[in-house]
This record gives C-alpha cells, structure tokens and sequence, in this order.
C-alpha cells in the first residue's frame, strides 16, 4: 500500500488509483469536472491540476532527507491533473497551493469565457457543479469583454433528454456514460476549439433505457429532462430518500416534490445495488401513478354506488361483513408491492387471528423488461421479502391460480385485496363480480375498486415508510416523500422552505392531502376486532416485531437499514462494508 | 428621604395662575392656523401622486402582450414573506425560453421591502405607486398574473428612478 501526502496530510491509497481517487477516499476534495468514479478518465476538463512532487533522490538511489528528517520534495514545474496522474510511493501533492489554485480558477475562467451567464434561466440553477466552483474555484468576475460563442439550443437528443450546446462545457460525461455504462454508441465530440459540441451520429437517437442518467451526471445544465424541463426550481422542492418500485432490483432513489407534488425521481447511490444510476422508466413511470387518479379516501358500496366515508365507517363495515364468512371462504391475496411490514401483519392476521389459509399472491413477471444491467424481469418491489414472510403454509389453502375455479364453485365468497396490481390481470376482474364480498386496498381508481364493495385508500410508496427486500435479498428502508393526513406529523421528512413555511392561506399549502393509509394500520384495527390485541403505534414497531418472529429479519433494524443503506436477508448484524458514496453535484440545503 | 416639590402652584407663574390670558394665548395660535396655508389633503377625492422612489404594489412589468419575467424564480426565493409564488414552463420561441405561466403575489404577506425588485435580472418586477390596495377576503389578496402585469409606459418613474440610484 503506497502511501502519499496531499496537503501535507498523510494518505495511505491503493496502487493503481489516481490521485483524485485517493482523495476522494479520505474526504479530500479536488475540484472536477469530467471525472466520475464510473466512467472512465478522458482528463479534459483540466479543472482538477495539482502539484505534483517526488522526494529527490542521491544518485545511489536514497533518498535525500533535511537535517529534520523530512522529505526534500522536488515539484514538477508543470501541474498535473490528478485524475489521470497515477499515484507513487511517497508522492507529494498540493492541491490548494498558490499555484494549484491560479491554475484551477483559469481554468474555471476559461471554461465561462463562453458558457451564458443565464443562469436565472437555466434548469440546473441551484444544483450546478459550474455554479458551485464558480463560487469556490474562482476569480469571481469575468474579465471577457468579447461577445460569446453561440451554439445550437433545445436540440432534442431522444424520446426524454435535450440538448442545450451554450451551457455544454464538453466534459464528455455524457458521451463516456451513453459508450460505456448504457453501451449505446451514438454521441461524439464535432468540431474544434471554442466551436466544440457534442452531437448525436446522424440518424441516432439517445434512447437506451437509461438515457436519462446523463441529466444528472451532466455538471451543467445542458441536458435537461424533458419530462421535467422548467417545471420547478430545485430549491422548492424536497427530496426524500425512497426506494424504487418499478421492478425488483431496489434502485435507491430521491423523490423530488413540490406542493405535494411528485415531480422528479432521480437515483441516490448504493455500491451495492444500483451504483449511481437508474432506468428511465423507474424515472417516469411512477409520477403519474402517485399524482393522478387516486383513491383519496375510504369508499363503502351503499346501493350499487361507491362512497366516500369515515375511516371508522369504512373499516367497522369491512368488519361486519368479514365476520359473515367462514375463514375458508375468505381469498386473502397478498402484495408484492407491499411493504414488508404490511405483507408481515397481513399474514399474521389471515394465518392467526381469521385462521384462513387461503393467502397467496400473484407474480409479475416480464422477461422483455429485463436486461443485464438493472432492470429485473420480476416487477414487483418485494416478493423476496414477501415470499420469506408468507413461508411455504400455503399447503392446505386456495392458491391463485385455483381462484377462478373455486369461485365458480362458490367455495370462495369474499375476497380482501392488498395487491395495487390487481387490476393488471384482466381475466380474473369479471369473477369480483360473482362475489359477494371485495375488499380491497388501492391508492389509483381502476376496474378493481369499480367492483369493490369496500375500498381501503391506500398510501402509495412515496406516502409511505417500510422496508422493502430486492431479489437479490437487500432489505432496504424508504422514507415518505409526500404527505398524508396519516403522516402529516411524520418527524424526519425532509422539507421545503415553502412546506415549512405556508400558512392556511397560502394557495400552495392547499393542495389535496390524501386521506390515505398505510395497509398495517388498517389490518391492525380490523384484527383488534377479532381479538388480536395488537398494538403497534407505528412502522417501526410492527418492523421490530417481525425481526423477532422472521428469522432471516433477525437484528435488523431501521436505523441500521438507514446506516449502511439496506442489509442483506440473514445478516442482520453482519452488515456489508460501507461505501463512500460519489455524488457530484446535487442541491444544497 | 429625597422629596421634591412638584405641585402646580410651583410649576405656574402669576399670569399662568391667572388661567384666562392663557386661553387667550392658546386661541389666538389656533386663529393664527386659520389663515395659515393649509397641508391637509382631501384623501380620497384628492389623490398622492408618490415619487419614483416610493415603494408601492409590486407588479410585473409588460411589454406588449409579454412580459419581461422569465419566471427564474428569484423573487419568490429571495422574498422574506414568502408572498411570490412562480411556476415556469417553456416557451415556443428560443429567445426567451421560459415564461411564467402562473405568478402570484400574497398581499397580505407581501412587506414591500423591494427585495424582489432588487434580485430581478430582467427588471421585470418592480415596486409600482399603487398604495391603495383593499380586498374583501384573504383569496383576494392573492394577485395573479393578470392583475399584476402593468404596462411599460406606466411605471417610467420607477424605472427611470432604479436607473438613477440602483
């Protein structure tokens, strides 16, 4: 292990790495641009030069030391960028001296000698790597008096990024990203000199499934979504740690909202699940789901017609009428986009308090989704975690694939639905019709709450807190982005400075909140009824109680799950190492 | 014990003590202010037109059937009240690139302290001479786009005035 000296400071790095990665593993920042851990070192921003010096040498080959013993460090005369400077033994590097910092705040100079000082106007305002290091790695003004260079503007680079060629400052990131980690080689370098710009080869379009990851990596604001393309300024929004739940894989995930607004999600690193990227349609797809067509309070069926009521009506009904059914002729169908924790009290509920073995589930599979990258055929959240809650007890009840006939046969009479998904599989809608009981948990409007007889609004993913498990057995931990009136007190979330601040007048404090719950602490009061005797007063609690009666769940809890960002079923208290996370430039609080 | 005399047959003199040349006295001042011009202004017939430099309604400046305001959002940050609320969106043309599609201003939080005048980097929102600002309810005081854009021609003593002075 070599060790070297940056600052002064001694720094024990890796043979093999550069200087800049053995900075940034011990915390030490160098100013960058085009480097990214990911991608590969293309050294043409030439924002991160740093003197570089070796201790000088006798002609026998020892080392020269001062009368205190110290290194003599001979300096090279010229700076070195220290994203492609390999590191030696007994390397010396400084990165804020006098002539590090002139040359990097030249640099900084030369690379706004043509990038518009729009910055009111542009996208990345507030979260922009330029803007940071025009604060801290410059002279402060501009000393250019000549008219800037102009350049293509809103050139649309495939179906969710454009293109801006003013702001690019041609760190490549985008082109190393689209060749390297989505495989797709379609962009290049064109030009030369101050002309330069990045384009797309003719007939091309950026369209890989992961196309929207140049939007973050991009340390300007020339690739902008266009999904989300002037729709808010970053610093009204908050962003909440999440988990994604688009597929199995768990990418880690930040949602961004606005008003109660989900308007962005973008991807939060995790080394050991999605690194620093994630897939557009985890992007995309989700938005309209939380934001449009929601279930925003409980429904009873009073005469053939849906309506809103009380919570306590609602779930006294669902009572009522549970209690009517023998237990084998209730079909519990569980979720693999539930949480654990609801999935954990769900069962325990069908299994020991209504004493039913009729609890299964359905998959979702979809082979054309995956790919060897991060999309999963498997698209539902957590069935590992699902699969490990439920065990293997469904011997003597109904499955799934039996439900069509056993309804037939009237062996089924009611059915109580937590899966959101249900509407997706179309033959089984018309047998709810042949019920006499559908209860169901739903946060959208679809054919299956058209056919219910009680309606549980469901808090979606983004309302929600719990733990989901991946198919690779990472049980991870999310925290609610938006706000319910079940969570309207939820201590932890992060906030914007207009939700801290709005008043009951303000008009953007008047948006919808949701009369939504999550499905634990409905089951647990319909359980009570039936003797159960529960008495969880949060997430958390039912979360611990299932570490202790799940063995793979075992020492699990959710501050550890939050500290070394998910652990792995079974090794509860044998947590994988932690890993400094990379991230480039994100907006400042 | 440290006593002071303060009654008012200490404080008066003879001829105060006297009470009536002391009425005199003080009617003949009113008389005086009779004839004097006079400063009061007959309010609501008889309007204040202020200077340039008064800090009145804030309003968005238009040109035309555009306005001037890009909707970058630094009012509504930099406002201490919280009053401005911005939400942007794209335009067709590239010159110009965003507008405000909705823009509204919270009377009743709004201090008229010009902060958001000061940020603006298109002069597009400035401090207008509108002082008389009334409203019926709480929702009224919330000012839209429509109500907030004034034309160019109206507001050359303020801009003329931050040209001056800013």
């Amino acid at each position: 292990m070599p060790n070297i000296y940056i600052d002064g400071k001694k720094v024990e790095a890796k043979d093999g790495q550069t200087i800049i990665e053995a900075a940034f593993q011990n915390g030490i920042n160098i100013p960058h641009f085009c480097w990214h851990p990911e991608l590969s070192v293309s050294g043409n921003c030439r924002m991160c030069l740093v003197e570089v010096g070796m201790p000088k040498k006798f002609a026998d080959g020892s080392i020269e030391r001062d009368e205190n013993g110290h290194f003599v460090v001979g300096y090279f005369p010229k700076l070195q960028i220290a994203c492609s400077t390999q590191i030696s033994d007994n390397m010396h590097v400084k990165t804020v001296s006098e002539n590090a910092v002139k040359a990097q705040e030249s640099v900084s100079e030369f690379i706004l000698i043509n990038h518009p000082l729009d910055c009111p106007i542009c996208d990345e305002a507030g979260q922009c790597k330029l803007q940071e290091y025009a604060f801290n790695h410059s002279r402060g003004e501009s000393r250019f008096e000549e008219t800037k260079n102009h350049n293509v503007k809103r050139v649309s680079w495939g179906p969710n990024v454009i293109f801006d060629g003013e702001r690019c400052i041609t760190c490549s990131r985008c082109i190393r990203f689209s060749n390297e980690v989505a495989n797709q080689e379609v962009l290049t370098f064109a030009q030369r000199g101050d002309k330069v710009t990045i384009q797309l080869f003719e007939g091309t379009q950026l369209d890989n499934p992961y196309s929207m990851n140049v939007i973050d990596i991009c340390p300007v604001g020339a690739l902008t979504s266009k999904d989300f393309r002037f729709k808010s300024r970053v610093w009204d929004m908050s962003f909440n740690e999440s988990i994604c739940n688009s597929c199995g894989k768990g990418c880690n995930i930040k949602v961004g909202v606005r008003n109660n607004e989900v308007l962005r999600i973008e991807p939060r690193p995790n080394h050991y699940v999605n690194n620093h990227w994630m897939c557009d349609y985890g992007r995309l797809n989700p938005i309209d789901k939380i934001n449009e067509k929601r279930v925003l309070s409980p429904m009873v069926k009073v005469n053939g017609k849906l309506s809103d009521t009380t919570w306590d009506n609602a779930i006294s009904t669902a009572i009522e009428k549970l209690k009517k059914f023998k237990p084998s002729e209730v079909m519990f169908v569980g979720s693999a986009f539930a949480t654990n924790e609801d999935n954990y009290l769900y069962s325990k509920f069908v299994k020991t308090v209504f004493k039913s073995h009729n609890l299964d589930s359905f998959v979702y599979i979809n082979e054309s989704f995956a790919d060897k990258k991060l999309r999963v055929s498997d698209k539902t959240p957590n069935s590992t975690g699902m699969k490990e809650i439920y065990g293997n007890t469904n011997t003597h009840g109904v499955e799934i694939s039996l439900l069509k006939e056993k309804i037939d046969h009237h062996n089924i009479k009611a059915i109580y639905i937590i899966d959101d998904n249900f509407a997706s599989k179309t033959d089984f809608i018309p047998y709810l019709d042949k019920l006499e009981l559908v209860i169901v948990h739903s946060s959208n409007h679809n054919a299956v709450t058209d056919r219910a007889h009680i309606v549980f609004a469901l808090s979606n993913f983004a309302e929600n807190e719990g733990t989901i498990t991946n198919i690779n057995k990472r049980v991870q931990h999310f925290a609610p982005a938006l706000t319910t009136k079940e969570n309207l007190r939820f201590m932890g979330m992060k906030m914007s400075r207009l939700d801290k601040f709005g008043a009951n007048n303000d008009r953007w404090t008047n948006h919808d909140t949701r009369d939504t719950k999550a499905i634990w602490s409905v089951i647990q009061k319909i359980a009570n009824s039936f003797n159960a005797n529960w008495s969880f007063s949060s997430v958390k609690d039912v979360f611990e109680d299932l570490t202790h009666h799940i063995e793979s769940f075992k020492g699990m809890t959710y501050n550890s799950l939050k500290e070394y960002q998910g652990l792995v079923l079974g090794k509860g208290t044998n947590p994988d190492k932690k890993v400094k996370n990379y991230e480039s430039h994100y907006m400042k609080p | 014990m440290n006593i002071t005399k303060n009654t008012e047959a200490e404080r008066l003199n003879f001829w105060e003590r006297m009470y009536l040349p002391e009425i005199a006295r003080g009617l003949g001042l009113t008389f005086r202010q009779m004839f004097k011009p006079s400063f009061v202004r007959q309010y609501p017939e008889e309007k204040w037109e202020p200077t340039g430099s008064y800090r009145g309604r804030p309003v968005l400046v238009a040109e035309g059937n555009d306005e001037r305001c890009v909707a970058c959002g630094l009012c509504a940050r930099v406002c201490p009240a919280l009053a401005i609320q911005v939400q942007a969106s794209e335009t067709l043309d590239l010159s110009k690139e965003r507008f405000p599609v909705l823009f509204e201003i919270n009377m009743l939080r709004c201090i008229y302290c010009g902060f958001c005048e000061e940020v603006c980097p298109e002069e597009a929102i400035i401090m207008s001479k509108d002082y008389e600002l009334v409203f019926k309810s709480q929702k009224e005081a919330i000012l839209g786009k429509e109500q907030l854009r004034v034309p160019v021609e109206q507001l050359q003593d303020r801009l003329e005035f931050l040209r001056q002075y800013r």
